[in-house]
């Protein structure tokens, strides 16, 4: 690994003043992403700013009935808390459907969120990679990219975002908290992580200067109707070729509220708006997912190898939205999907 | 915290040693180490400690899992100075004096290894997963196991010392 310098932060005013103070600094919590990716090379920080002794660690119920979760929360502690366990079973399901539970015994809620994509070609610094290297060309669009996106992919850039947890809290309409030197600041989930376009070396709208504090969560929970379904190579410990979140408010068979989010098929968690309005206020049927479906996947393009990626999208879609209406959500240890 | 020499990089001073205290397997280690030094690293190289064991280095195989504060982690992901004042147990510290610890047993019991480079990991995120509770059934101790990769195979009695050592604890 490259050298660098190691401090530790005594509160989240001082992580910010050793953030702002050199711009080739990093934040260190869980290090599970960011240590491998210095082992390859990918990331060289000249200092490590240790936030792991911050009081970002609590998971708390705020005064409109939703949860606050510190940025510390460790990924498996959050899974099996009481407060997200029964009142948000859907975050639980999609963190214990990623890495393995040592992995999430490091990692951490703020990490999660800021986690890199998992292409091949941004992991290996012999080639180019727009994010990596800006300017340098993306390898993947001619290349192999079997993993790779089919929504709002660009010229320059048709990475995947890797995180299950992130597709949850799309969903749940999350919001993450942060503070900075101009102070605190709340993002709506879906403003965080951006799409490639022509800037694909940033990821999300968090500054270099800027801290994840918390994430938060809204009272509604779908604990009644959800599933997270998750599509990959192997049947644990895999990234996902596609995941389905689904989350459903039923009255009566029909549908009074939706969510449905997706992961590995974009560089941010994919949310459409349009989808979900064509599931409100239809029977919850077979016919009104498929639909849908088709919505949300009316802009997919495919490159070489991951065309199958839309069908298999379309069918997880319809699976998933079943799976949340009969109120039987996948399970994360028994992998039949029924 | 005290630093000591300074080695340089793209022109930039860095600190080369930071004193670390971590307490392993009920003995208090003080050492000083470069920051980039991964807790795996720690144990190997500077504690003698061989027994965890470097497979992939990335946190994908398992080999190097131990317990950190009672919890189990991938060691080759984690600064050794990050977990100053930690707990850390390996699988030379389960065993009580001349009595193998209940999963070691049943490994042998078992036939649960063929090469054994994954044992030592295997046992440790065993242990973890014993502590933690979630596993009942064996599709879920399976699943919570997923993090450790076995290439001679030996899933099947892995699976059953793990369940042999449940049953005893």
């Amino acid at each position: 690994m490259i050298n660098f310098a190691y401090a530790r932060a005594t509160d989240v005013a001082d992580a910010v003043r050793r953030i702002a103070a050199d711009p080739q600094a990093k934040f260190i919590a869980g290090g599970t992403n960011l240590i491998d990716l210095m082992k390859e090379d990918v990331e060289r920080p000249t200092r490590l700013i240790d936030i792991t002794r911050l009081p970002l660690n609590n998971v708390e119920e705020t005064h409109d009935g939703g949860i606050r979760i510190g940025a510390l929360v460790p990924n498996s502690d959050l899974a099996y808390h009481p407060l997200v366990a029964q009142r948000y079973p859907l975050l639980a399901s999609a963190i214990l459907a990623g890495a393995s539970q040592q992995l999430r015994n490091m990692a951490s809620t703020g990490g999660n969120l800021l986690q890199r994509t998992r292409c091949y070609y941004f992991y290996d610094v012999t080639t180019p990679c727009n994010k990596r290297e800006t300017g340098s060309g993306c390898s993947a669009i001619n290349g192999l990219n079997r993993m790779h996106a089919i929504l709002g992919t660009s010229e320059a850039c048709i990475a995947t975002h890797p995180s299950d947890m992130c597709v949850a809290l799309a969903a749940l309409e999350a919001k993450v908290h942060v503070a900075g030197p101009r102070g605190e600041r709340a993002i709506a989930f879906a403003d965080f992580h951006r799409l490639p376009g022509d800037t694909p070396e940033r990821d999300t709208d968090l500054a270099h200067d800027e801290i994840v504090t918390a994430v938060e969560l809204p009272p509604r929970g779908f604990a009644a109707n959800y599933t997270y379904l998750k599509i990959r190579d192997r049947l644990s410990y895999a990234f996902a070729l596609v995941s389905i979140a689904a989350a459903l408010e039923l009255e009566g068979g029909r549908i009074k509220e939706a969510r449905l989010a997706l992961g590995g098929v974009a560089h941010k968690p994919w949310r459409d708006a349009a989808a979900e309005a064509a599931l409100r206020g239809e029977a919850a049927n077979r016919a009104t997912f498929a639909r849908a479906a088709d919505v949300l996947l009316h802009d997919a393009t495919s490159y070489a190898h991951n065309s199958f990626k839309i069908e298999l999208a379309r069918r997880g879609i319809v699976r998933a939205l079943a799976q949340a209406a009969q109120g039987t959500p996948q399970s994360q240890s028994d992998k039949k999907i029924r | 915290m005290a630093q000591t020499s300074t080695a340089s990089r793209d022109g930039i001073a860095v600190p080369e040693k930071i004193p670390v205290t971590l307490n392993v397997n009920g003995t208090e280690r003080k050492l000083m180490l470069a920051p980039w030094t991964t807790l795996l690293d720690a144990l190997r190289d500077h504690l003698d400690l061989t027994g965890t064991k470097k497979g992939c280095d990335h946190g994908q195989c398992g080999a190097c899992t131990v317990l950190v504060n009672g919890r189990r982690i991938n060691s080759c992901l984690t600064l050794a100075v990050m977990q100053d004042g930690a707990k850390v147990t390996t699988i030379e510290g389960l065993a009580t004096d001349d009595t193998l610890h209940a999963l070691q047993q049943a490994f042998i019991d078992h036939d649960a290894f063929q090469c054994g480079y994954c044992t030592p990991g295997q046992i440790c995120s065993a242990a973890g997963l014993i502590r933690e509770g979630k596993a009942k059934t064996a599709d879920e101790i399976r699943e919570l196991m997923s993090g450790n990769i076995c290439r001679c195979g030996a899933y099947p009695n892995i699976l059953a010392a793990i369940q042999q050592a449940m049953g005893r604890s």
